[in-house]
Formats: C-alpha cells, structure tokens, sequence
C-alpha cells in the first residue's frame, strides 16, 4: 500500500490550488484519506497524518476528529510522535472538552520520564492549557520538580507553578517552600521564571507580598550585577546584560515597594542607577529605562527620584522613535493626576504631540493635553486644542468636542469667551457632538442671562451659513425660540447688532422644517421655537398658519405637536403667554453615579391639553412642562477631566471591577464611589455579590447593586455604589470579596484594594 | 502575561497561532480577522502599538510576515518588541536566514522554538544559546527514535 503522503509534500500540493475552491477539494480529500487512516488505528503514519490535520487547521479546516489521535500520539514511546501529539493537543484541545482530562494520566507519566526533553513537552502542555481539573491533579508534580536542580526543568515547573496558580488559586501555598531558594540560582532562566512566580504570588496576596518584602535586598544585589557586570556573549542585547530579567525584576520591585517605606527605600539607589546610567541609544536601553520609570512613580520614592522619572517621559517626548513617545504620553498619562505640576512643565511638548503624524500618539496627546488644562493655561490650551478639532480624523471628534466643553465649562475665564468657544465646536465639529452636548449646552445658554442676546445673535448667523450640523441647528432652534425678540430688536451688547426681521427669522425656522437635512428631533426643535415665538413677535397670524399646517404632517411627533399647538391656540389662549415664557435658570443636582442634569426644553405635557381634564389655572407655568433627563455619556472621559481618575480595583479571570469617584458631595469626609463590575468571559457571571471591608477607623455603606447578573463578553456592567467615612483622612484601603457563579460553577475570590488615588481620601 | 500570538502574511493568511489563555474557535477566528484587518491597515511609519479592547498590540513587520502580540494592561510595550525581535533571532539562527516559507514548510519547527522561549504567557528562556541548544538536542532524539531510546545529557 502506498504510504500517505509526508506533511511537506500536502503542503506543496495544497499551495498550488489557484482557487479557494480547489483548495478545499484537496483537503477534503486528504481529510477523508486520514479520516480512514485513523479508523484503522495506524499507528506509523499517525504523526504524520496530525500533523498534516494541523497545517490544515491552520488554514481553516475542522480538525477536531483528530483530537483523540493526538492523545494516542502522547501515549506513544516515541519523541516524534509526543512533539506532535502535544503540539496537537495544543492547537486543538481545549480545557471546555472532556477529552482533554483523558491527557492528565499521560502528562503524569511523562512529568516522571527519564528524559528532560519529554518531561518539558509535558510542563510546557500542562503550563499552557491545562485546566483547572488538571491542575489541581498534577500540581504536586509541578511542585517536585520546582525543588530539582535541573535548570531545564525548573525553569518551565515555574512557569507551569504561575499557571496552576492563575487556574487554582488555592493552590498558592503549595508552592511557598520551594520559592525559598529560587533566587540564589545562577542560571537567568531560572531566575527570570522564578521572578514571575513571585510576582504571580504577591499580585494574588497580600499576605504573601508582606512574605517576600524580605527579598527585596537581594532583588537589588541581582539587578546591581546584571547592570555593573561585564559582557555576558548569552544574555547581551546591545551591550545590555539581559533586559528581560532586568524589566521583570525592575516589575516585581515595584509591586514590593508599593506603600511601603523601607522597601522603597532599599531599592531607591538601585533604581537612581538604572535611571541614570542605561544607555538609550536603542529600544532595549528605553524598554528598562520606561520600566524604572513606572516603578519610581509607583512606589513610594523620594521627590527628588520622582522628578528624575517625569523629566526621563519628557526627554522620551522628543525622541525621534515614535513607539517611544507613544509610551511616553501613556506613562504621562497615568502620573496626571499624583504628579501635576512635573508633568505641566513639559505641556508645551505635549501639545507639540497633537500635530503628530501618528494616530496612536495623536490620541494620547489629546487625552494627556485635557488632563493638563486648568485655570491659568485655559486660554492657550483651548486655541490648541481647537486646532487640533479642525484638523484631527473623524474618529477624534466626538471625544475632543467633548473634551472641550468640559474643560469649557469647568474653566473658563469669561461667559463670553465659554460661548464663543461652543460656537466654534458646534460650527467646526457640530456633527460629532454627542447628543446630550444638546441639553447641556441649552443648560448653560439659559443660564447666561447677559450673553442671551450675544448668543441668540451668534447662533443665528451660524444658521444662515449651515444648517447641515444636526446639534447646531437644535441649540440654535431652540435659542431663537427663547431669545429670537432679543434678536429682532438689536439688543446685542458685544458685537454689532444685526438688522433682522421677524419674517426673515421665520422663513430660517420654516427652512429647517421643510430641509431634506433636518432631522425629525430637529424639526421638532424648529416648530417648538417657532411656536414660542408667537408671545414674542407680532406675527402671530403667520404663525398660526404654520402651526396649522404641520398639523397633519406624516410624521407623527411633529403632529402631534401642531396638534396640541393648535389647541393652544384655540382653547387655551389664555394660558399660551404662561406656558411659552421663559425659561428659568436650571439647576444641576448631583446624584450617585454620573451628575444628571433636570432641565426642558419647553415642551408642553401632552396630558395638559386633555380637554376632559382642563388643568387648575393656579398651577405655576413651569410644573406642566415636560421634563427630560439627560446623563453625560462616556463616563471616563467625565471622571478622568473631573479630577479624580477611576481605577481599575480588580481584573482576574475575566472579571473586571472599576472604580469611579464622585467629586462633588457636600460632606469631605464621605468619598462616594460607584464599581462597575464588567465580564469579558464567554458565559454570564450570575448571582454576583459583591462585599466590601474597610479598617475600623473607617464606616461602610453598599447600596442596591443595579443587577446580579453580569453579562458576557462586556455587554453590560453591574454598577454599585459605595459611600465610605473618613473621618480621620486616612490612606483608604478596602478589602473585596467576589462572589458568582460561572458555568455552573461557584467562583469566590478576596482582593486587597490598595491602589485609591489619594484625591479619593484627602 | 502575554495573551496571544499571532503571524500572518501581507494577505493576511495565518501562519501560526499562539493562545496564552483558553478561547473558544469562534472567538480565535473573530480576532484573526479583527488583528489581521487592524494591522494590516496600519499606514508604513506608524507607531508598533495599538489598542483594542481592554489589550496592547504590538506588531511588527518583518520581510513579508507580521509579528503579532497581545498584551495585558501591565505589561511592557518596548519589550514586547525586543520579545518579538528574539523570536525571529531563534528561527533565523535555526533555519538560517528564515524566510516566511521556513515557516510556512517547517511550521511545527516554528512551534517548536517558540514553546522554548515562552510559556503560559511568559518568556521561558532568555539565552539565545539554551533555546537553541535544547532544540538541537531535541532534534537529535527524533533523529533517534528509530533506535532505542538514551539519556541526552543536561545541559546547564
């Protein structure tokens, strides 16, 4: 019988197929071929036939009746046949299948073979995708050999040790006995794994970080070595002296020396050294240098320390390398808020960022630049960043735009510099505002009383010029609706006065109405305004006739408006001076979770104009206007511009928790913070609990959580609110227990929450 | 950790696949298609890094083969490269001067050398020499599997 085919040759054969449909009939072919092979429990060709399943795999074909046959493979007694069995189980088997429990036994007994070489394949399996199952199994294997002298072989038990930890957490202490000598190994590899499991161990608990603070002396003494010791030809990149063990040492330091003094203290010299002697001519000398830089300002080093790291992000500013300013407007970013003035000294470099080619560096700039903005460089901020909106992408626009109103109404200087700088939003970029830029921008109009008629004047030429931009037209609509006497008589303080008529007004109002480019909220906006108008011009016989009209309009909101209008008209014209006057200043309340804002727009209740029910005369004109609710979208923009950055509190197996932090409560002692808890696994986290502790010193309240079910795949967060006493300002700390199901299973975790930014309790 | 890896060609046909955490296939051919698309829209002198979701992306160009990295919040960009640059050391010292068909030919080698180095999302081994050393040794006991099996000697 002819042997099959070797997996180079199917190779060859499959990439001559000139179509996608001759590909596939070569595979099919070959897949029937090996289908049969496998039926008849071949056992010469079995490794050559996975493995030609494999490249097939890759390009896109099923492959999952060979799943069993890579388990044969890694029974088998030969090497050939367990590389590729276990590459297959690799690239086909995952921990969701019950076959991939049968390959426990056979990684048992290869963690036990006489050769390193097979007792690696089986480590690197096992540290791969083991599951949780097969972990809790084998772990006292992997244990073993984290205690044999064999560097091969502990390096990867190590490596295998963080995986059975990241599975099953429990199984942590297991563990702890063999970590006791791992770092007087001489061989990097050893060292470097050894490192990472220590770090996989402090990240879990804080018990085990208070543990291994003890190491921190000899953490420094490996460092020292590796940056003072001479050429080393097997760990030389660029005349650096392996920077990979040096990044991760440089990383678990950090996660060492985080709030606390004396660790911090013995790594200071170590990380003064790193900081000042490493070359940076290329990336591998800035990829330790970015790393120092991240523990410094993590940890708690001294200012002088501090100041060195900002000032090494702003020498990475004017890299030419744009991987390194990218890095460093991202490590900027993060030091915003603890390192506010260092970082304001490079803000004209920063802003430089934003006329960057780069998209990636484009977009940090921006984020960077509106977390600098404040009172004083307000005016020279604002002229760049407007700039920048001209000019930017598309993909830009709505996060700038609003950017800019924040930053507006948080800063500036006069109430006609806050108009002014809208106006140019709106006519620049008015089609990306976010929707409830609307409500909020008609929010602060109204409560400009002395701008009205500035900005009546303003909005209208904006009008005549464009009515394309949907958020302009409305703000615009809805402004000459309330102002448009003021616009009429020339009342304008700040600029010339233009010379309009009640007529002309009207016809740009119709225009909106009857324009292929006007929304149906738009035109809702235009007849509303056009119908305030009729306590404020004389033309009210016009009017009238408009109202009349859209009275049977196709659609319906519009309708239904001329509708109601026209029984204003008729039966309630007594009443229409009241319900059309203007508006009153509007108030910001500020609740739990995103500040709402309570505000109309001068719709009339439906339910008013019942003719069964005619509403009492005495009630006050404002009561029986509708009401709309808006909240600010993008709740990280909001928070990060507001002052308090949210935080990520816990990210592990999916489960993501946040913290974001109201700033605005009347009583300093009490922080208010809101978690958002979001799951990016493929299942449903259900019955979820989230618990909350803190030190005595400190009181709790948890309100209602919004659901106990956290969707999959972030389709959605369970949001909760917590409000903490702090009487004594002391460093908050907040100890969390998670609990929910997942897959029919329960999952329960502890976390320390140590990472609040300070503004949260002082 | 890292998450994944990924190698594609300019046409964005995969040429290996890494994955660091269980996914299920749906959702490895969802982001096959997502990196490829990224990536390969990327303009010639842009920056190596990328956003997408909650991960880092870093990638890199070499001959007509992308290099493709998943990382996590905490992990370092600028190494991620020098990570990506000693992968392509490996193989080019394996194959002598690789090519994308090394690796298209010889993909279960590029597994090979790349299970040497890194590890359930982490680097494994950073000496050139060991890497290579322990796929040469590992070469040999195929070579051997003919005969009967014998110990190979550790290597340091």
């Amino acid at each position: 019988l002819v042997p099959p085919p070797r997996l180079r040759e199917l190779i060859r054969t499959i990439r001559t197929a000139r179509t996608q449909a001759e590909e596939r009939e070569m595979i099919q072919k070959e897949c029937a071929a090996i289908r049969s092979s496998f039926r008849e429990e071949d056992n010469t060709y079995r490794c050559r036939n996975v493995a030609k399943l494999l490249y097939m795999h890759m390009l896109g074909y099923p492959a999952h009746f060979g799943q069993l046959e890579c388990l044969k493979l890694i029974a088998s007694q030969k090497f050939t046949d367990k590389r590729i069995g276990y590459l297959g189980a690799m690239l086909l088997l995952d921990e969701r299948q019950d076959v991939h429990l049968l390959m426990t036994n056979c990684i048992k007994n290869d963690l036990n073979h006489s050769t390193q070489y097979v007792q690696g394949l089986a480590l690197c399996t096992l540290g791969c995708m083991g599951s949780s199952e097969m972990c809790r199994d084998l772990a006292g294997e992997v244990e073993k050999l984290l205690k044999t002298s064999n560097s091969y072989l502990r390096k990867k038990a190590a490596l295998c040790a963080v995986h059975v930890i990241r599975k099953v957490p429990e199984l942590m202490e297991m563990f702890l006995p063999a970590t006791k000598n791992l770092l007087s190994e001489k061989n990097h590899g050893v060292l470097h794994t050894s490192v990472v499991l220590l770090t996989e161990m402090c990240e879990r608990s804080p018990d085990m970080l208070s543990h291994f603070r003890k190491l921190v002396p000899q953490l420094v003494r490996i460092l020292k070595n590796l940056i003072m010791s001479g050429y080393s030809p097997e760990h030389d990149v660029s005349g650096i002296s392996d920077p990979f063990l040096q990044v991760r040492i440089l990383r678990l330091l950090r996660i060492l020396g985080r709030s606390d003094d004396d660790s911090s203290e013995a790594m200071n010299d170590i990380l003064a050294q790193v900081a000042t002697n490493t070359e940076t001519s290329k990336n591998v000398g800035n990829a330790i240098l970015y790393e120092t830089v991240l523990t410094i300002m993590d940890i708690k080093s001294e200012s002088g320390l501090r100041v060195l790291a900002i000032n090494i992000l702003g020498r990475f500013l004017l890299n030419n390398d744009k991987n390194i300013r990218y890095v460093a407007l991202t490590s900027l970013l993060k030091t915003v808020q603890t390192d506010h003035n260092a970082v304001q000294r490079h803000r004209s470099t920063i802003v430089d960022c934003l006329k960057d080619l780069d998209v990636s560096i484009k977009r940090r700039a921006m984020e960077l630049s509106f977390a600098l903005v404040n009172g004083n460089n307000i005016r020279g901020m604002m002229k760049e960043l407007l700039y920048f909106l001209d000019s930017c992408d598309p993909e830009f626009k709505a996060d700038c735009a609003s950017g800019v109103f924040l930053a507006a109404e948080k800063y500036a200087p006069s109430k006609r510099w806050h108009i002014d700088t809208i106006m140019r939003v709106l006519t620049t970029a008015g089609s990306y505002v976010r929707d409830d830029s609307v409500p909020n921008l008609i929010q602060l109009i109204t409560n400009s009383v002395e701008m009205h008629a500035y900005t009546v004047q303003r909005l209208y030429k904006a009008l005549l010029d464009d009515i394309s931009q949907q958020p302009l037209v409305q703000v615009s609509s809805w402004c000459i609706g309330e102002y448009g006497d003021l616009l009429v008589s020339g009342q304008c303080e700040e600029e010339e006065p233009i010379q309009v008529t009640e007529d002309e007004v009207l016809d740009v109002l119709e225009g909106l109405l009857v324009s292929n480019l006007s929304t149906p909220v738009t035109r809702g906006y235009a007849l509303t305004a056009i119908m305030k108008l009729s306590t404020r011009f004389s033309s009210v016989n016009r009017i009238k006739k408009v109202v009349s009209i859209y009275g049977s309009s196709i659609d319906v909101e519009l309708q239904q408006r001329a509708v109601e209008y026209n029984a204003l008209f008729k039966k309630y014209d007594h009443m229409r001076p009241a319900l059309l006057e203007r508006m009153p200043i509007m108030e910001k309340t500020a609740t739990n979770g995103p500040t709402e804002i309570v505000q109309t727009n001068g719709e009339t209740e439906p339910s008013v104009l019942d003719t069964k029910h005619p509403p009492p005369v005495t009630q006050p004109a404002n009561q029986v206007r509708g009401v709309i609710i808006s909240k600010y979208a993008g709740l990280h923009l909001c928070n990060l511009y507001i002052g308090i950055p949210p935080m990520t509190a816990y990210n592990k197996n999916g489960l993501k928790i946040e913290f974001t932090f109201e700033r605005a409560n009347p009583n300093p002692n009490i922080a208010v913070i809101t978690i958002h808890a979001s799951n990016s696994t493929e299942a449903d986290m259900t019955d979820f609990v989230f618990q909350a502790a803190v030190p005595k010193t400190f009181q709790l309240q948890l309100l209602s959580p919004s659901s106990n079910v956290v969707p999959a795949l972030n389709q959605g967060t369970v949001t909760q609110v917590i409000r903490v006493l702090n009487p004594q300002k002391q460093q908050l700390r907040m100890r969390i227990k998670l609990t929910y199901t997942h897959k029919g299973s329960p999952v329960q975790d502890l976390a320390e929450v140590n990472n609040f930014p300070p503004q949260s309790w002082q | 950790m890292m998450r994944f890896l990924l190698l594609f060609s300019r046409q964005g046909r995969l040429r290996l696949q890494k994955w660091f955490t269980p996914t299920p296939e749906r959702e490895k051919k969802k982001i096959i298609r997502d990196m490829t698309t990224m990536v390969l829209a990327r303009k010639p002198r842009s920056c190596n890094f990328l956003h997408w979701r909650d991960l880092k992306i870093v990638y890199k160009r070499y001959a007509s083969l992308y290099f493709c990295l998943a990382l996590e919040d905490q992990d370092n960009e600028l190494l991620a490269l020098e990570i990506l640059h000693r992968y392509v050391e490996l193989l080019d010292k394996y194959f002598g001067n690789v090519c994308e068909l090394d690796i298209i030919f010889n993909f279960e080698k590029a597994y090979f050398i790349l299970d040497e180095f890194l590890m359930g999302g982490e680097i494994q081994e950073t000496s050139k020499q060991i890497v290579n050393r322990s796929i040469e040794a590992s070469d040999m006991l195929q070579e051997d599997d003919n005969s009967d099996w014998y110990e190979v000697e550790l290597f340091g």
